[in-house]
Protein backbone atom coordinates (compact mmCIF):
# COMPACT_ATOMS: atom_id res chain seq x y z
CA UNK A 1 0.00 0.00 0.00
CA UNK A 2 1.32 3.52 -0.91
CA UNK A 3 1.85 5.66 1.71
CA UNK A 4 -1.06 8.03 0.54
CA UNK A 5 -3.42 5.24 0.45
CA UNK A 6 -2.37 4.89 4.34
CA UNK A 7 -3.00 8.59 5.06
CA UNK A 8 -6.24 8.36 3.31
CA UNK A 9 -7.48 5.16 5.54
CA UNK A 10 -6.09 6.69 8.88
CA UNK A 11 -8.14 9.69 8.36
CA UNK A 12 -10.89 8.26 7.13
CA UNK A 13 -11.78 5.95 10.06
CA UNK A 14 -10.99 8.84 12.62
CA UNK A 15 -13.03 10.79 10.63
CA UNK A 16 -15.74 7.94 10.64
CA UNK A 17 -15.40 6.79 14.51
CA UNK A 18 -15.40 10.46 15.45
CA UNK A 19 -18.95 11.16 13.12
CA UNK A 20 -20.03 7.86 15.41
CA UNK A 21 -19.38 8.95 18.76
CA UNK A 22 -20.23 12.91 17.98
CA UNK A 23 -23.67 11.42 17.02
CA UNK A 24 -23.93 9.24 19.86
CA UNK A 25 -22.41 11.47 22.28
CA UNK A 26 -25.11 13.78 20.89
CA UNK A 27 -28.21 11.52 21.46
CA UNK A 28 -26.79 10.53 25.24
CA UNK A 29 -26.52 14.10 25.97
CA UNK A 30 -29.87 14.71 24.35
CA UNK A 31 -31.55 12.39 26.86
CA UNK A 32 -29.44 12.51 30.05
CA UNK A 33 -29.79 16.32 30.13
CA UNK A 34 -32.93 17.15 30.99
CA UNK A 35 -32.83 14.48 34.36
CA UNK A 36 -29.13 15.83 34.88
CA UNK A 37 -30.90 19.38 35.01
CA UNK A 38 -34.15 18.25 36.91
CA UNK A 39 -31.91 15.99 39.25
CA UNK A 40 -29.48 19.64 39.87
CA UNK A 41 -32.62 21.96 40.56
CA UNK A 42 -34.51 19.17 42.77
CA UNK A 43 -30.73 18.89 44.76
CA UNK A 44 -30.85 22.63 44.94
CA UNK A 45 -34.30 22.93 46.57
CA UNK A 46 -33.86 19.90 48.99
CA UNK A 47 -30.48 21.37 50.17
CA UNK A 48 -32.16 24.49 50.37
CA UNK A 49 -34.60 23.44 52.63
CA UNK A 50 -32.56 21.53 54.28
CA UNK A 51 -30.39 24.77 55.47
CA UNK A 52 -33.70 26.46 56.54
CA UNK A 53 -34.34 23.78 58.94
CA UNK A 54 -38.39 24.05 58.35
CA UNK A 55 -38.21 27.66 58.52
CA UNK A 56 -41.78 28.52 57.10
CA UNK A 57 -41.84 30.55 53.94
CA UNK A 58 -44.45 31.02 50.59
CA UNK A 59 -42.46 31.93 47.80
CA UNK A 60 -41.39 29.71 44.80
CA UNK A 61 -37.56 29.62 46.56
CA UNK A 62 -35.34 28.44 43.52
CA UNK A 63 -36.99 31.39 41.79
CA UNK A 64 -36.32 34.07 43.84
CA UNK A 65 -33.21 35.07 44.17
CA UNK A 66 -30.80 38.19 43.29
CA UNK A 67 -27.29 37.88 41.70
CA UNK A 68 -24.30 38.99 43.81
CA UNK A 69 -21.23 40.16 42.19
CA UNK A 70 -17.55 39.04 43.27
CA UNK A 71 -16.52 40.49 46.20
CA UNK A 72 -13.75 40.54 48.55
CA UNK A 73 -15.98 39.27 51.69
CA UNK A 74 -17.47 36.33 49.73
CA UNK A 75 -14.98 35.82 47.50
CA UNK A 76 -16.87 34.36 44.64
CA UNK A 77 -15.19 34.62 40.91
CA UNK A 78 -18.35 34.58 39.36
CA UNK A 79 -21.71 36.03 39.86
CA UNK A 80 -23.64 34.02 42.54
CA UNK A 81 -27.59 33.75 43.81
CA UNK A 82 -28.27 34.54 46.66
CA UNK A 83 -31.88 32.84 46.93
CA UNK A 84 -34.48 35.02 49.03
CA UNK A 85 -37.08 33.28 51.64
CA UNK A 86 -40.35 35.14 51.92
CA UNK A 87 -43.73 34.97 53.63
CA UNK A 88 -46.51 36.80 52.44
CA UNK A 89 -43.49 38.95 50.73
CA UNK A 90 -41.62 39.61 54.02
CA UNK A 91 -38.18 38.59 53.61
CA UNK A 92 -37.70 35.44 55.91
CA UNK A 93 -34.28 34.38 55.20
CA UNK A 94 -31.41 34.98 53.01
CA UNK A 95 -29.34 31.92 51.35
CA UNK A 96 -25.84 33.22 50.65
CA UNK A 97 -22.98 31.48 48.47
CA UNK A 98 -19.34 32.06 50.22
CA UNK A 99 -16.01 30.27 49.02
CA UNK A 100 -13.07 29.68 51.32
CA UNK A 101 -10.42 29.90 49.20
CA UNK A 102 -7.62 29.42 52.05
CA UNK A 103 -7.99 25.67 52.83
CA UNK A 104 -5.82 23.02 52.59
CA UNK A 105 -6.15 22.03 48.81
CA UNK A 106 -8.51 24.61 46.67
CA UNK A 107 -11.68 26.10 47.09
CA UNK A 108 -14.46 25.36 49.63
CA UNK A 109 -18.03 26.51 48.79
CA UNK A 110 -20.36 27.11 51.60
CA UNK A 111 -23.80 28.25 51.41
CA UNK A 112 -24.99 30.07 54.62
CA UNK A 113 -28.63 31.17 55.41
CA UNK A 114 -29.15 34.14 57.05
CA UNK A 115 -32.46 34.68 59.25
CA UNK A 116 -34.38 38.30 59.74
CA UNK A 117 -32.36 38.67 63.26
CA UNK A 118 -29.01 38.03 61.63
CA UNK A 119 -28.61 34.76 62.87
CA UNK A 120 -27.24 31.51 61.04
CA UNK A 121 -30.06 29.20 60.15
CA UNK A 122 -27.63 26.90 59.10
CA UNK A 123 -24.21 26.23 57.00
CA UNK A 124 -23.93 23.37 54.05
CA UNK A 125 -20.47 22.56 52.46
CA UNK A 126 -21.29 22.60 48.63
CA UNK A 127 -18.41 21.36 47.58
CA UNK A 128 -14.81 21.01 48.78
CA UNK A 129 -11.30 18.79 48.21
CA UNK A 130 -10.06 18.73 51.57
CA UNK A 131 -8.28 15.51 52.57
CA UNK A 132 -10.49 12.33 53.38
CA UNK A 133 -10.46 11.10 56.21
CA UNK A 134 -8.51 14.51 57.73
CA UNK A 135 -10.00 17.76 56.89
CA UNK A 136 -13.06 16.34 55.45
CA UNK A 137 -14.91 16.63 58.93
CA UNK A 138 -16.80 19.93 57.98
CA UNK A 139 -18.80 17.80 55.37
CA UNK A 140 -22.11 17.65 56.72
CA UNK A 141 -22.25 14.21 55.21
CA UNK A 142 -19.03 13.22 57.14
CA UNK A 143 -19.29 15.21 60.92
CA UNK A 144 -21.73 16.98 62.97
CA UNK A 145 -18.86 19.94 62.63
CA UNK A 146 -21.10 22.49 60.45
CA UNK A 147 -24.21 22.70 62.50
CA UNK A 148 -21.68 24.27 65.07
CA UNK A 149 -23.26 27.54 63.21
CA UNK A 150 -26.44 27.43 64.26
CA UNK A 151 -27.66 30.02 65.73
CA UNK A 152 -24.64 32.40 65.63
CA UNK A 153 -24.72 35.74 64.69
CA UNK A 154 -21.89 38.65 65.04
CA UNK A 155 -24.00 40.51 67.86
CA UNK A 156 -24.30 37.37 70.12
CA UNK A 157 -20.95 36.04 69.56
CA UNK A 158 -17.76 38.40 70.13
CA UNK A 159 -15.01 38.11 67.76
CA UNK A 160 -12.88 35.45 69.11
CA UNK A 161 -15.27 33.09 69.83
CA UNK A 162 -15.27 32.88 65.64
CA UNK A 163 -11.97 30.77 65.65
CA UNK A 164 -11.07 26.89 66.56
CA UNK A 165 -10.51 25.77 70.33
CA UNK A 166 -6.45 26.10 69.16
CA UNK A 167 -6.58 29.63 68.91
CA UNK A 168 -8.85 30.52 72.09
CA UNK A 169 -11.84 30.22 70.17
CA UNK A 170 -15.15 27.91 70.40
CA UNK A 171 -14.93 25.49 67.27
CA UNK A 172 -13.33 21.70 67.91
CA UNK A 173 -10.98 20.96 65.47
CA UNK A 174 -9.22 18.01 64.64
CA UNK A 175 -5.76 17.58 65.19
CA UNK A 176 -3.58 18.26 62.25
CA UNK A 177 -6.20 19.40 59.96
CA UNK A 178 -6.81 23.07 61.61
CA UNK A 179 -6.53 25.35 58.08
CA UNK A 180 -9.75 23.72 56.70
CA UNK A 181 -11.80 24.81 59.60
CA UNK A 182 -10.26 28.03 60.05
CA UNK A 183 -10.80 28.78 56.36
CA UNK A 184 -14.59 27.83 57.02
CA UNK A 185 -15.05 29.80 59.98
CA UNK A 186 -13.59 32.52 58.33
CA UNK A 187 -15.75 32.43 55.17
CA UNK A 188 -19.36 31.84 57.28
CA UNK A 189 -17.99 34.75 59.71
CA UNK A 190 -17.43 37.50 56.55
CA UNK A 191 -20.77 35.96 54.55
CA UNK A 192 -22.59 37.66 57.83
CA UNK A 193 -20.58 40.88 57.28
CA UNK A 194 -21.74 41.07 53.66
CA UNK A 195 -25.16 40.74 54.86
CA UNK A 196 -24.70 43.10 56.98
CA UNK A 197 -23.49 45.71 55.00
CA UNK A 198 -25.61 44.74 51.93
CA UNK A 199 -28.90 44.66 53.71
CA UNK A 200 -30.60 46.83 50.91
CA UNK A 201 -29.52 44.98 48.31
CA UNK A 202 -32.12 42.01 49.98
CA UNK A 203 -34.77 44.23 51.23
CA UNK A 204 -35.80 45.54 47.85
CA UNK B 1 -11.29 -20.39 26.00
CA UNK B 2 -13.01 -18.44 28.76
CA UNK B 3 -11.17 -19.98 31.65
CA UNK B 4 -7.65 -18.39 30.27
CA UNK B 5 -9.37 -15.16 31.14
CA UNK B 6 -11.14 -15.86 33.97
CA UNK B 7 -7.32 -17.03 35.38
CA UNK B 8 -5.68 -13.80 33.75
CA UNK B 9 -8.26 -11.70 35.13
CA UNK B 10 -8.44 -12.45 38.37
CA UNK B 11 -5.15 -13.77 39.58
CA UNK B 12 -2.22 -14.54 36.62
CA UNK B 13 -2.28 -11.10 34.80
CA UNK B 14 -4.32 -9.16 37.46
CA UNK B 15 -4.37 -5.51 36.83
CA UNK B 16 -3.87 -3.78 40.07
CA UNK B 17 -1.49 -6.01 41.32
CA UNK B 18 0.55 -7.80 38.37
CA UNK B 19 -0.05 -5.77 35.52
CA UNK B 20 0.48 -2.81 37.74
CA UNK B 21 -1.91 -0.79 35.51
CA UNK B 22 -4.73 1.82 36.43
CA UNK B 23 -2.82 3.02 40.07
CA UNK B 24 -3.99 6.70 40.01
CA UNK B 25 -7.81 5.18 40.50
CA UNK B 26 -6.62 2.44 42.85
CA UNK B 27 -5.03 4.31 45.04
CA UNK B 28 -6.65 8.01 45.05
CA UNK B 29 -10.40 5.65 45.03
CA UNK B 30 -9.59 3.36 47.71
CA UNK B 31 -10.45 4.96 51.30
CA UNK B 32 -13.41 3.07 51.92
CA UNK B 33 -15.03 -0.09 50.30
CA UNK B 34 -18.31 1.80 48.61
CA UNK B 35 -15.85 4.01 46.27
CA UNK B 36 -13.49 1.19 45.27
CA UNK B 37 -16.92 -1.30 44.18
CA UNK B 38 -18.52 1.37 42.76
CA UNK B 39 -15.42 3.04 40.38
CA UNK B 40 -14.51 -0.83 39.97
CA UNK B 41 -17.58 -1.64 38.22
CA UNK B 42 -17.59 1.51 36.24
CA UNK B 43 -14.47 0.18 35.25
CA UNK B 44 -15.87 -3.19 34.34
CA UNK B 45 -18.63 -1.84 31.97
CA UNK B 46 -16.10 0.75 30.77
CA UNK B 47 -13.79 -2.32 29.44
CA UNK B 48 -16.44 -4.38 28.30
CA UNK B 49 -17.66 -1.40 26.16
CA UNK B 50 -14.17 -0.65 24.94
CA UNK B 51 -13.22 -4.26 24.49
CA UNK B 52 -16.32 -5.14 22.13
CA UNK B 53 -16.29 -2.16 20.10
CA UNK B 54 -12.43 -2.44 19.36
CA UNK B 55 -12.69 -6.07 18.42
CA UNK B 56 -15.21 -6.02 15.62
CA UNK B 57 -13.37 -3.07 13.84
CA UNK B 58 -9.30 -4.21 14.72
CA UNK B 59 -8.36 -5.13 11.44
CA UNK B 60 -9.20 -2.15 9.94
CA UNK B 61 -7.18 -0.07 12.31
CA UNK B 62 -4.17 1.39 10.91
CA UNK B 63 -1.04 0.37 13.17
CA UNK B 64 0.32 4.27 13.41
CA UNK B 65 -2.69 5.47 14.69
CA UNK B 66 -3.75 3.45 16.71
CA UNK B 67 -3.56 4.86 19.98
CA UNK B 68 -5.03 7.80 18.82
CA UNK B 69 -8.32 5.62 17.69
CA UNK B 70 -8.49 3.66 20.92
CA UNK B 71 -8.69 6.67 22.79
CA UNK B 72 -11.10 7.83 20.67
CA UNK B 73 -13.28 5.49 21.57
CA UNK B 74 -12.59 4.96 25.42
CA UNK B 75 -13.08 8.28 26.01
CA UNK B 76 -16.26 8.81 23.69
CA UNK B 77 -17.45 5.55 25.59
CA UNK B 78 -16.63 6.66 29.30
CA UNK B 79 -18.51 10.28 29.09
CA UNK B 80 -21.87 8.18 27.82
CA UNK B 81 -21.23 5.95 30.98
CA UNK B 82 -20.30 9.46 32.86
CA UNK B 83 -23.27 11.09 31.68
CA UNK B 84 -25.66 8.23 32.28
CA UNK B 85 -24.45 8.18 36.01
CA UNK B 86 -24.60 11.68 36.21
CA UNK B 87 -28.45 11.44 35.16
CA UNK B 88 -29.70 8.30 36.90
CA UNK B 89 -28.16 8.51 40.25
CA UNK B 90 -27.06 12.17 41.09
CA UNK B 91 -25.77 10.17 44.96
CA UNK B 92 -23.37 8.03 43.25
CA UNK B 93 -22.14 10.74 40.58
CA UNK B 94 -21.33 12.97 43.78
CA UNK B 95 -19.40 10.22 45.33
CA UNK B 96 -17.09 9.40 42.40
CA UNK B 97 -16.76 13.16 41.01
CA UNK B 98 -13.57 13.00 39.36
CA UNK B 99 -13.19 9.24 39.09
CA UNK B 100 -15.28 8.24 36.13
CA UNK B 101 -14.06 10.74 33.84
CA UNK B 102 -10.50 9.76 34.82
CA UNK B 103 -11.52 5.99 33.70
CA UNK B 104 -10.59 7.42 30.76
CA UNK B 105 -6.91 7.65 31.76
CA UNK B 106 -6.75 4.13 33.48
CA UNK B 107 -4.13 2.48 31.67
CA UNK B 108 -5.55 -0.73 31.74
CA UNK B 109 -8.53 0.12 29.85
CA UNK B 110 -6.15 0.95 27.09
CA UNK B 111 -3.85 -1.86 27.77
CA UNK B 112 -6.83 -4.60 27.18
CA UNK B 113 -7.88 -2.84 24.39
CA UNK B 114 -4.43 -2.70 22.47
CA UNK B 115 -3.09 -6.23 24.22
CA UNK B 116 -5.91 -8.41 23.54
CA UNK B 117 -9.09 -6.68 21.68
CA UNK B 118 -7.41 -5.50 19.07
CA UNK B 119 -6.18 -9.12 18.64
CA UNK B 120 -8.88 -11.49 19.34
CA UNK B 121 -12.14 -11.86 18.31
CA UNK B 122 -15.43 -10.00 20.20
CA UNK B 123 -16.63 -12.72 22.58
CA UNK B 124 -13.43 -13.21 24.10
CA UNK B 125 -12.52 -9.70 24.28
CA UNK B 126 -15.96 -9.07 25.91
CA UNK B 127 -14.94 -11.81 28.67
CA UNK B 128 -11.27 -10.12 29.16
CA UNK B 129 -12.87 -6.73 29.67
CA UNK B 130 -15.24 -8.37 32.42
CA UNK B 131 -12.57 -10.46 33.98
CA UNK B 132 -10.10 -8.03 34.04
CA UNK B 133 -12.29 -5.68 35.64
CA UNK B 134 -13.53 -7.86 37.99
CA UNK B 135 -9.82 -8.59 39.08
CA UNK B 136 -8.93 -5.01 39.77
CA UNK B 137 -12.24 -4.28 41.57
CA UNK B 138 -11.72 -7.28 44.00
CA UNK B 139 -8.20 -4.69 44.16
CA UNK B 140 -9.78 -1.79 44.67
CA UNK B 141 -12.41 -3.56 47.34
CA UNK B 142 -9.55 -5.19 49.62
CA UNK B 143 -7.57 -1.88 49.74
CA UNK B 144 -10.70 0.27 50.78
CA UNK B 145 -11.46 -2.15 53.66
CA UNK B 146 -8.16 -2.28 54.73
CA UNK B 147 -7.79 1.82 54.64
CA UNK B 148 -11.27 2.09 55.92
CA UNK B 149 -10.92 -0.46 58.74
CA UNK B 150 -7.82 1.02 59.78
CA UNK B 151 -7.70 4.67 59.14
CA UNK B 152 -11.41 5.35 60.05
CA UNK B 153 -12.51 2.13 61.88
CA UNK B 154 -15.28 1.65 59.36
CA UNK B 155 -16.69 -0.64 57.38
CA UNK B 156 -18.81 0.41 54.67
CA UNK B 157 -18.73 3.90 55.22
CA UNK B 158 -20.98 5.83 52.83
CA UNK B 159 -22.75 2.65 51.31
CA UNK B 160 -25.90 4.41 51.22
CA UNK B 161 -25.11 6.74 48.58
CA UNK B 162 -25.11 3.41 46.51
CA UNK B 163 -28.20 2.04 47.50
CA UNK B 164 -30.06 4.61 49.42
CA UNK B 165 -30.60 6.77 52.52
CA UNK B 166 -32.29 3.81 54.16
CA UNK B 167 -29.32 1.75 54.32
CA UNK B 168 -26.93 3.84 56.43
CA UNK B 169 -27.63 1.35 59.62
CA UNK B 170 -25.08 -1.23 57.16
CA UNK B 171 -22.03 1.20 58.27
CA UNK B 172 -20.54 -0.57 61.03
CA UNK B 173 -18.46 1.36 63.35
CA UNK B 174 -15.63 -0.61 64.51
CA UNK B 175 -13.38 1.93 67.02
CA UNK B 176 -13.72 5.75 67.39
CA UNK B 177 -12.27 7.14 64.07
CA UNK B 178 -10.47 9.76 65.78
CA UNK B 179 -7.90 6.66 66.98
CA UNK B 180 -7.81 5.37 63.35
CA UNK B 181 -4.07 5.35 61.83
CA UNK B 182 -4.48 8.48 59.43
CA UNK B 183 -2.08 7.37 57.11
CA UNK B 184 -3.94 4.07 55.91
CA UNK B 185 -6.84 7.52 54.75
CA UNK B 186 -3.61 9.06 52.82
CA UNK B 187 -2.53 8.45 49.55
CA UNK B 188 0.96 6.49 51.11
CA UNK B 189 -0.99 4.13 52.85
CA UNK B 190 -2.71 3.55 49.43
CA UNK B 191 0.90 2.53 48.28
CA UNK B 192 1.83 0.69 52.13
CA UNK B 193 -1.28 -1.72 51.55
CA UNK B 194 -0.68 -2.17 47.79
CA UNK B 195 2.69 -3.51 48.41
CA UNK B 196 1.77 -5.65 51.28
CA UNK B 197 -1.16 -7.36 48.57
CA UNK B 198 1.19 -7.41 45.95
CA UNK B 199 3.82 -9.62 48.74
CA UNK B 200 0.88 -11.40 49.96
CA UNK B 201 0.05 -13.06 46.01
CA UNK B 202 3.59 -13.27 45.00
CA UNK B 203 4.19 -15.49 48.58
CA UNK B 204 1.32 -17.61 47.09
CA UNK B 205 2.87 -17.70 43.88
CA UNK B 206 6.42 -18.61 45.54
CA UNK B 207 4.70 -21.80 47.56
CA UNK B 208 3.36 -23.57 44.26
Amino acid sequence: MSEYKIILKTISIISLLGLIFAVSLSITFEKSNPLIEQNKIEFKTKLLNEILDGLDYDNDLINSFISVKPNELLKNKIETKAFLAKKNNILQAVLIESIAPDGYSGDITILTAINSNDEIIGSRIIDHRETPGLGDYIDQKKSTWIFNFNGMSLSNRADPDWRVKKDQGTFDYKAGATITPRAVINSVKNTLLFYKENKELFND
Amino acid sequence: MIKEQIKDGLWKQNAGLVQLLGLCPTLAVTVNITNGFALGVATIFVMMLSNISISPIRNYVPESARVPIFILVIAGLVTIVDLSINALSKPLYDALGIFIPLIVTNCIVLARVEAFASKNTTLPSLYDGFFMGLGLTFVLIILGAVREIVGNGTLFQNVHFLIGDKYEFLTIQLFDSSDGFLLAALPPGAFIALSALILFLNLVNQKR
